[in-house]
Order: C-alpha cells, then structure tokens, then sequence
C-alpha cells in the first residue's frame, strides 16, 4: 500500500513557540498481530508535541489516532520508536514506573467520563494525588474548582450529575495534579452540543490561562476549532497539519482527505 | 431464546462452574452417604445371611442384639432332638462370645474399634440356603484347648502362621490364653468378616470358656431337607420345643441383626445427611450472588432481547434454563465426588477396624435420583429471584449507557428476616424449654430460621460492621482504603449474601465450640468433684472383661478396696433398658452418688435403685416393686432408691442391681470398670505401675488415675468434635470460595472502574490491596455476624441443658476470637485469585470494555 498523498508541510517543522515540546514521538511504528494477519496501527510516526498548546489529533477511523494517545499516554507499548515525556523515555520504563508517570506527569479525560461511582465529585478529583499520597495544593485546588464551576456539586456523586458535570468533573480530575500533559479522548463524544461546547471552553480556558498542555483525540470539526493545532493521520501516519484552525478549515481538510481515501480505494478495486 | 441462553451459558462456563461449586459438595455428600449406607447395609446383610443356619433355636428374649452374653443357654441333649425333627436335615449347636479379641505381635488389638471379637465354637454346620459358611480352607479345625483357629484376615492382619502361638484375651476366667494356631478359616462364599475377628475353638473348649463348662450352646442351627422351607422347617421345629426356647427362621434372624448394627453405624449418614443440607443453604446464597451479578452485567442483552420483543417470561425461562443446566453439571459432577466420598468414608472407617473393602459399592437407583432432584432444585431455587429481577428490566435499558438492576427496596427484607428470626427464636424456646414431640426439629428449624432471617436481613444489619470498617480502612490506608471499604458497601446485598455464607458455617462452629467446651469442661468438674477412687481399669473398647483381674488387684498391696460395676441390658415393658450392678459399700467410698431418695447403701440383693427420670416414666417410688425381664425370667425387685444420672460419673443406666442380683439374672460374669481405693499412705503412682503391669498381656485393659480417667472421658467429646469441625470446615471452604467468586465477578464487573484507576496512576500492588481489603471486610462482617449467632445459639442451648447436667457453660473466648482473625486472613487469601486477576489486566482494555 503507497501513499499517495503529499504533505503540504513538514509535520515536525518549525515551533511557533518557545517553550519546546511536552511530548516528543519518534519514530513510533505500532504493529499488532503478525504475519498475514499483520495489521500497522502507526507507522512510523515523528511528533512534537508543544507546551502550553491545545492539540487536536483527528482522523478516520483506524487512522492510529487513539493508539498514537494510548503511546503517548503510557498506556499502551510501542513496537518500536520511542515516546519523550519531557525528558523520560517511556520505552525505558517497566510497568512500576508507567504507572508513578501516568500518576504524577498524566492527566486523562475519557468519552465515557470514567469516574468512580461510589466516591464523591470531590474525591474523584482528588483521587490520583491521594493515590499518590499527595496533598493538594489548596490554591490550585481551588482555582480548578472555580473553573469547573463545581463548587456546590462536590458531595455528589457520579450517578447524581449530568453528562456535562461529571465530564467537569473528569477535567478537573485530570488537572488537579498539574500533569505536564492532560490527555482527552474523544472528551465530548458522549455529550450534547451544549454540554460538550462547556466542556471544551474548560480545556481551551486551562490552555489558555495555566499554560496546560492538552491532547485531544476527536472526531468533531467544532471541538477541533477550539484547539491551537489540528494533526490528521490517515493510515497510521501523520499526513496533514493545521494551525489556528477554524471549523470550515477542519471540514475541508477532512472532505479532500475522505476524497483521497475514496480514490484510494477506487485505486485498490481497479 | 433457548439459543441465546445456551451460548451465554456456554461463555461464561467457568464463573459459573465455580459458583456451581457448594452445589456440587452438597450433592456428593448427599450421594457419598447414600451410597455408603447402601453399601454398608449389603456387606451386613451378606454377612449374616452366612452365619445364620435355616432355623435357629434359642432361649426365649436372647436375640442376636448386642447385649452382654446371657447365661442361659440351650442343652446339648435338645439340639439331638432337633436333629430328629421332620424336614430336618441336622441340627448343629454353637457357642459364641463377643468379647474374645487377638492381640497381634506388637501388642495390639486387631480390630476392636467397635468391631466385635467374636469366640465360637468349630461348627461345619452349612448356613441358611445351604450357603456354606466359616470353613477352613488352611490346616484343619481345632480339636482341643491348645489349639485354635483365625479367620483369615486376623491371622494376616496379626501376623500370625499356622504353627504360631496365639495371644488371645477374653472376658471369661480366663483372661488370657495362648493356645496354637492350626487352621485358617473363611467364609466360602466371599463373605467378609468386616473387620470382626473371629476366633474358632472346638466345642469343648469353647463351652468351658462362655458357657460355664456345661454341655450346652448359646443357639441351634437346625438345617432343612432338600424341598423345605425355613418357614415350614420352623413351624415343625416350634412344635418340638420345650417352654424357655423359640425357633426363628434364617432370614429373620439374619434380618434382626443386620438392621441394628446397620441402624448403629448409620447415624454417620444422618450426620452426613445434616451437612448436605448446611452445604446447600450456604451454596443456594453462592448461587443467588452469582446469578444476581451475572444478570446485571448481561442486563443490556437482556434488555435488547425484550426491546426485540421477547416477554418477561421468556427472559426469566432463559435466565432459568441456565440454572437448570448448572444444577445438572454440578449434581453430576456431585455423583461423581460423592462415589469418591464414600469411597473415602469406607477407608476411614476400615481404620477405626469396619473393613468394607469385600464389598463393592452399591449405587442404588435412588442415588442418583435424589442427587439430580437436590441439586437442580437448589440451583433453580436460588437461581428463580434473580431470574425474576432479570424479567423486570425495562427493554429501554439496551438504549442507555448505565444500566441500575432495579433492586427491590431493603425494608422488605428487612421485615421478612426480622419474621423468620423471631419465628425461628420462638421454633427454638419451643423445642428447647417445652414438652413439644420431636424437640430436636424444632430447634434444628428453629436455627436454620433465625439464620435465614439474619441472612436476608444482613445487608442492613452488616451496614454498621462495614461502616465501620471503611472507616477504618480510610484512616489506616488513604484512599486505597476509602476505595476498598466504599466497594464493600456500594452493593450491601452482595456483600452481605457473600458474608451469609460464611456466617452460616461459623455460627455452627460456634455453637459446637460452646458446647463442646462446656460439655469438657462439665466432664471435669463431675470428676472433680464425685469421684474419690483412685484409679480406674476400664477396657478401651468398651467390652467388659475377665473377673480374674478384680481377683489379682485385690490381692495387692496398698489396695483398699475394688468396686466392680457391670453393664447389663434387660427387657422392660418391652424396651431393652440398661442395667448396672454394683456393689453398693466399695462404690460408696469410691464415688459420690448423687441420690434423690434413699441411700445407696440401701442397695440389697434382690432390690433396684432406679433413676430419677426412670422414677418419673414408671411412676414409682421407694418401696415400690419393678418388673424386669432378664435371661432367666421376669424379676419383681423392691425399689430402694432412686439416684439421678446427671453429674453422676458411675451410675448412667436406669436401673442398678447388686453384683449378685444380676448374676442371678443370667448375665455373664464380667467387670466393665474397676474403681479402685487405695491404703492411706499408699503410692498410687507405684500401685498404678504395678496393676499395668498385671495387666499387661492384656492390651484391652487399661488403667488410669483420676487425671487420665478425665481424660478418657472427655475423648469421646473431642473426637465428636473434631468430626463435626471437620465437616463444617467444608461448609467453610464453600463459604471461602463463594468469597472468592463474588470478588472475582466484582473485579470483571468494574473492569472498566479498575482500568480507569489503573490509568490514573493506581498501582498494581496498591490494586491488590483494595481488593484484598474489600475481602477482609466481607469475611470479617461474615465470621462477626457468625460468632455472634453461635454464641446466642450455644448460650441458648447450654442453659436449656443445664438441667440435665452440662451445668458448666464455658464461653472458649480466645477460641472465638481466633475465628474471627482467621476469617481476616481467609479473606486475604480469597482475594488472591481475583486480585491478582484485576491487576492483569490490561489497562486499555479494561478501559474501553462496555
């Protein structure tokens, strides 16, 4: 199978910022099972990933884009290439030392909100620092709270909030340890317009006013205008890139590349 | 619909095989005593259809039961009539002991755990339905006091040759013989003695030694013609028979004593019989969890299958056919253990000297009937209330993303089990303190109500202990801790169905342990505090044994006095009734006889003491006479006294005879205890030594001092309990592995919920131990709630006991702690498997599963 796409730019060009990456992925090449039943779910995958920036990872489905999130996230292993957290190799790491990273430098957002039925929105949030045996930090505490804007739904739990709060709730989870980079997956994949737009402002608000670094996986051109960087990966590799993007960008982006997808296959039949 | 039940089944095998697990031990049990008891009942009955001739002939009221030998006996002139008598073939008299044992080259008794040591005389007379009997297959028979003959495998099992000198003991004078071995005997047709010895003497002797020395036998065998019936043999042979004797037919005879040593040995299965039913109880509350967590995690698919248009009814019958499915791989797989079972319960008891293995195992029809009835009726009893909460789901729960079981609300259990423990209680001051028929069921049931009552009742009264526990465990471990104690109330029906479970077993324990320790403890105090002698010969066996040992003691130095007592069985009113005979001026000095009336010095021949409730049954007095039927006819005897038998270490049957009076009666004379009074100033140590070593070619016979006479007592209680202890422990074992199980659906249950605090950052060991903490709370709340139940039981029981002697109620508190920590510790290892499972997992998976 050849790509017959050209990449307008150079993927890992250039950073507009000065801060450098967060999250740096060289060469990351996922493959699973073997033989004919072989199946490439990132190939050979170079990226930056930007401090402080809000990145979106989109792509059509079994483009690689979660399994690229999971690698990042320490979540899942890769089969060769390597995955930085600021300094740290993750491939370097064995389990013991995934699971202090993932606790300590990781912040993660799931579809399904994802919290723990029998503790409080409260005890959600603070989970992975009292895991960790750690106090939070009251100020920051506090600032995340106001964010949220749970202050008066913190006693309650999951099974008492709407879609809406317990996604907060998760943000809030995933910011309360100020991880050097919050993953979201699909995060308003399970929400309403309405509730998904609220939770989108929450992570474009911790960007934009703590200096976060997000990455969010998603389908959705609206969620993705509220990032600072849309990546596409098609095929398991990155094959576009758009800065400041607007919904129309993001729709058009992804039509020529469903088009592409479409000719490829009419290719493949010929 | 059939079809989706089956391949959900069929993906879930091993859950539910596990779950399936109590059913399957509640089913073997049921099976294993079933088929022990067919098998035992068969070996008897072949047994005594070989040593019962076609007509027996004895002395009126002498039946082959278990009392001691009678004196009264048949002449040898009669059994030379009998031959005579038409439609007789030959007519064959026998002697017969039960009290003859061989002692093996290193010391010991062969067999003699309760299996008899038969003495008989050498007959070659053929048994009932010409079947040919004990015949000697190696040397020849014995022909005169020196010689004598072994059944085969005593011989092999003592180690003795043809040629050897055999160590024989018995309860005649003669204590001891060691005549020689001459012949091998073995009942031709495959018989099996099952662990009895049998020891052949020829008839000379064997008269001297059982029958006084007069030419006479204990019984006749009269064999019939060719073409005659036993019946017709026996009408003719009645006919011919003087006043004092009767002739019974092979069969019945055989039939009379198969069935009692059956109905002796059988309460092993009562026993059995009991704790299938504790084992299924337990296993119907496994089963009711398992179904209950499996039916909400399929609660999507069930809830798809009535949006697409399947009814309640058929959900419930799919949720059902599962049950029924389990309840027949776990009655089958219970069979099957159950053959082993009693495979198991044959070897032990060859051990105890009931030797089986001549016998294959009888597996009747109705094993396998009841096996399959019990344990497809449990499942699908404890299967049908989760099956109808499954029905109750809305078909609109396939559409949404959580699904809540619809539960329904706890007061109504709560109210249900608060009537079933004050039923059970009432059941229970019923049986205990009044005169209701049958007061055992009512307590039995009583129990059983009350636990069921606090079982459904549990997830309200548990909500205090794991309360308190999650709190304890936030303190102790952070947020580990609040995560394990909050998954231990987040679904109070599980965890208290899980901990019911083991409540059940310890709240049984308990109650043993408390009686068990009181009825010791009562054992000691008795002794203590009526028991003046300073030494005991007893026989370990329980068989009485030669006078000729009261004789020697007696004539030692630095003994006072031996009081003899002897153990008789009499007829009265039909009933056959203990009686003692003693001697009422040495027994005095050794032991306190609590009296209610009378002296125990009024004792005279010729006159009874009677006990109290005896006193009561008959409705007679001091002065009044008793009718007792003995071997040598129907006595009236004055009463002289009455005595009670509660703290009483000496005088336990109704009636008590002197020595004399009970000679006269035509009973053997043999002593079953010696209580002996030593010289002021003598050593007893010294005088213990010297007796042991009179008695030391005599293995049956033992000696103890007051310490040791205790001890002897108390063994009996110990090895009840270590029986009941071991088969509740089983009960236990189910109660772990419902833990085990219901953890380990839990765990698959939030897989997602693990993977989620596995991706925040949760370790791996810290995953452990929320889960190892959550087991320790649900086994702790069980083994609390359970201790707590068997102390009100015990209590309850003791103090209804009390009047009957158990007046000593001893709480074993460290005991009963002990419970509790070890039922921590069974939590920590129930939560191995699933622990170890959840932390496995993978973390991306976990997370996307549904």
């Amino acid at each position: 199978m050849t790509d017959t796409s050209t990449t307008p730019q150079d993927p890992t060009g250039a950073d507009p910022r000065p801060s450098g990456p967060a999250a740096r992925v060289q060469n990351l090449t996922k493959t699973y099972g073997s033989g004919q039943a072989k199946v490439v779910a990132l190939d050979d995958v170079t990226l930056d990933l930007h401090r402080g920036e809000f990145t979106a990872v989109m792509g059509p489905s079994g483009s690689g884009k979660s399994t690229l999130m999971h690698c990042c996230a320490a979540l899942d292993t890769a089969t060769s290439g390597s995955v930085l957290i600021g300094d740290t190799d993750l491939s370097r790491l064995k389990d013991k030392e995934l699971t202090r990273l993932r606790r300590d430098q990781i912040g993660f957002v799931f579809q399904s909100f994802n919290l723990v039925p029998t503790l409080t929105a409260e005890e959600n949030i603070l989970l992975p620092l009292s895991i960790a045996g750690r106090k939070p930090d009251a100020d920051w505490y506090r600032t995340v709270i106001e964010t949220v804007g749970l202050q008066d739904r913190l006693d309650h739990r999951p099974n008492q909030l709407s879609g809406g709060q317990q996604q907060r709730v998760a943000v809030a989870r995933a910011l309360a340890s100020r991880p050097a980079i919050v993953f979201a997956d699909e995060p308003t994949g399970n929400l309403d317009s309405r509730s998904g737009a609220e939770v989108l402002t929450l992570l474009r608000r911790s960007v934009d006013e703590f200096g976060q670094t997000i990455v969010m996986v998603t389908h959705d051109p609206v969620a993705a205008a509220f990032t600072d960087r849309v990546v596409f990966l098609a095929d398991g590799k990155v094959v576009d890139e758009i800065r400041e993007p607007d919904r129309e960008t993001v729709l058009d982006r992804m039509t020529r590349m469903d088009a592409r997808q479409l000719d490829r296959l009419a290719g493949a039949q010929a | 619909m059939f079809k989706a039940a089956w391949k959900s089944l069929m993906g879930r095998k091993l859950r539910l095989l596990m779950s399936t697990f109590a059913i399957v031990l509640g089913v073997a049990f049921v099976a294993g005593s079933l088929i022990f008891t067919d098998t035992l009942s068969r070996s008897f009955d072949a047994i005594f259809a070989s040593s019962v001739g076609d007509v027996v002939v004895r002395p009126t009221g002498t039946s082959a039961d278990d009392g001691p030998a009678t004196t009264r006996t048949v002449p040898a002139s009669l059994v030379d009539d009998l031959a005579e008598v038409d439609g007789a073939a030959r007519a064959d008299g026998n002697v017969s002991s039960f009290s003859t044992f061989v002692v093996g080259e290193n010391g010991k008794v062969i067999g003699g755990q309760g299996a008899p040591g038969i003495g008989a005389n050498w007959s070659d007379a053929p048994a009932a339905h010409g079947l040919e009997g004990l015949a000697i297959t190696e040397g020849h028979a014995p022909r005169n006091g020196d010689e004598v003959a072994l059944d085969a495998g005593t011989a092999e099992r003592a180690g003795f040759e043809i040629g050897d000198t055999v160590h024989l003991v018995t309860s005649s004078a003669e204590a001891v013989l060691r005549p020689t071995l001459v012949g091998i005997a073995e009942f031709a047709d495959g018989g099996s003695t099952n662990g009895a010895t049998i020891t052949v003497f020829d008839t000379t002797t064997a008269q001297d030694l059982f029958v006084g020395g007069k030419d006479a036998f204990n019984d006749v065998w009269v064999t019939a013609d060719e073409g005659v019936s036993q019946e017709e043999l026996r009408d003719d042979v009645a006919a011919a028979l003087p006043a004092g004797f009767e002739a019974v037919t092979g069969d019945t005879a055989a039939d009379e004593a198969a069935s009692e040593l059956v109905e002796a040995i059988s309460f092993l299965s009562t026993f059995l019989l009991i704790f299938a039913g504790i084992a299924l109880v337990v296993g119907s509350f496994l089963i009711v969890n398992t179904f209950s967590i499996l039916v909400a995690q399929r609660s999507r698919e069930l809830a798809l299958l009535r949006a697409i248009g399947a009814s309640r009814r058929q959900v419930t019958r799919s949720v059902m056919f599962e049950a029924v499915v389990l309840g027949a791989v776990g009655s089958t797989i219970g069979l099957g253990l159950g053959v082993l079972l009693a495979m198991g319960i044959r070897a032990l008891f060859a051990t105890f000297g009931l030797d089986l293995s001549g016998q294959d195992l009888i597996i009747a029809a109705r094993t396998p009937i009841a096996a399959y009835a019990v344990g497809i009726l449990v499942t699908v009893v404890a299967a049908y209330i989760p099956a109808r909460r499954s029905a109750r789901i809305p078909p609109v729960a396939a559409l949404r993303d959580d699904v809540a079981m619809p539960e329904s609300a706890l007061h109504w259990r709560l109210v249900a089990g608060a009537a079933l423990i004050v039923g059970g209680g009432a059941a229970m001051v019923a049986g205990l303190v009044s005169d209701i028929p049958r007061p055992g069921w009512w307590v039995g049931g009583g129990i059983l109500a009350v636990l069921l009552g606090v079982a459904a009742a549990s997830p309200v009264i548990s909500r205090p202990v794991v309360g308190l526990a999650a709190v304890l465990y936030r303190r102790i471990y952070g947020s580990v801790g609040t995560l394990a104690g909050q998954n231990a109330l987040r679904n109070p029906r599980r965890t208290a169905a899980t901990a019911s479970a083991l409540m059940i077993g310890l709240a049984l324990v308990t109650t043993m342990s408390i009686l068990g320790s009181s009825a010791k403890d009562s054992v000691d105090k008795t002794i203590e505090e009526n028991f003046y002698g300073d030494l005991v010969v007893s026989n370990v066996i329980g068989v009485p044994f030669s006078t000729s040992i009261a004789d020697k003691i007696e004539k030692t130095d630095g003994v006072a006095s031996v009081s003899r007592l002897r153990y008789a069985i009499a007829q009265v009113d039909g009933d056959g009734q203990g009686v003692m005979g003693v001697d009422p001026t040495s027994l005095r000095a050794a032991a306190n006889v609590p009296m209610v009336e009378g002296e125990l010095t009024d004792l005279d021949d010729g006159k009874v003491l009677i006990s109290d409730s005896r006193a009561e049954d008959e409705n007679v007095g001091v002065g009044d006479t008793v009718t007792i039927s003995f071997p040598n006819g129907k006595e009236d005897l004055e009463v002289a006294g009455i005595y009670t038998t509660d703290n009483n270490t000496v005088l336990f049957y109704p009636y008590t005879l002197t020595l004399s009076t009970l000679a006269d009666a035509g009973f053997q004379a043999a002593d079953n205890y010696l209580l002996i009074q030593t010289e002021p100033g003598a050593d007893v140590a010294a005088l213990q030594r010297t007796i042991e070593e009179q008695t030391a070619e005599l293995p049956t016979v033992t000696v103890k001092d007051q310490q040791g006479f205790a001890e002897e007592q108390r063994a009996p209680i110990d090895q009840m309990l270590l029986l009941i202890y071991a088969l509740l422990g089983l009960a236990l074992v189910i109660a772990v592995l419902g833990i085990i199980n219901t953890l380990a659906l839990s765990v698959i249950e939030r897989t997602r919920e693990v993977g989620l605090l596995r991706a925040i950052g949760l370790g791996r060991s810290q995953l452990r131990r929320m889960i190892r903490l959550e087991a320790i709370a649900i086994a702790v709340l069980g083994a609390v709630l359970g201790v707590g139940m068997g102390l009100v039981f015990g209590l309850a029981l003791m103090s209804s006991l009390a009047d009957e002697g158990l007046e000593v109620i001893t709480v074993p508190t460290l005991q009963l702690v002990g419970y509790v920590l070890a039922a921590g510790f069974v939590g920590v290892l129930a939560a191995v498997f699933p622990a170890r499972r959840a932390a496995r997992l993978d973390v991306l998976q976990a997370i996307a599963t549904e």
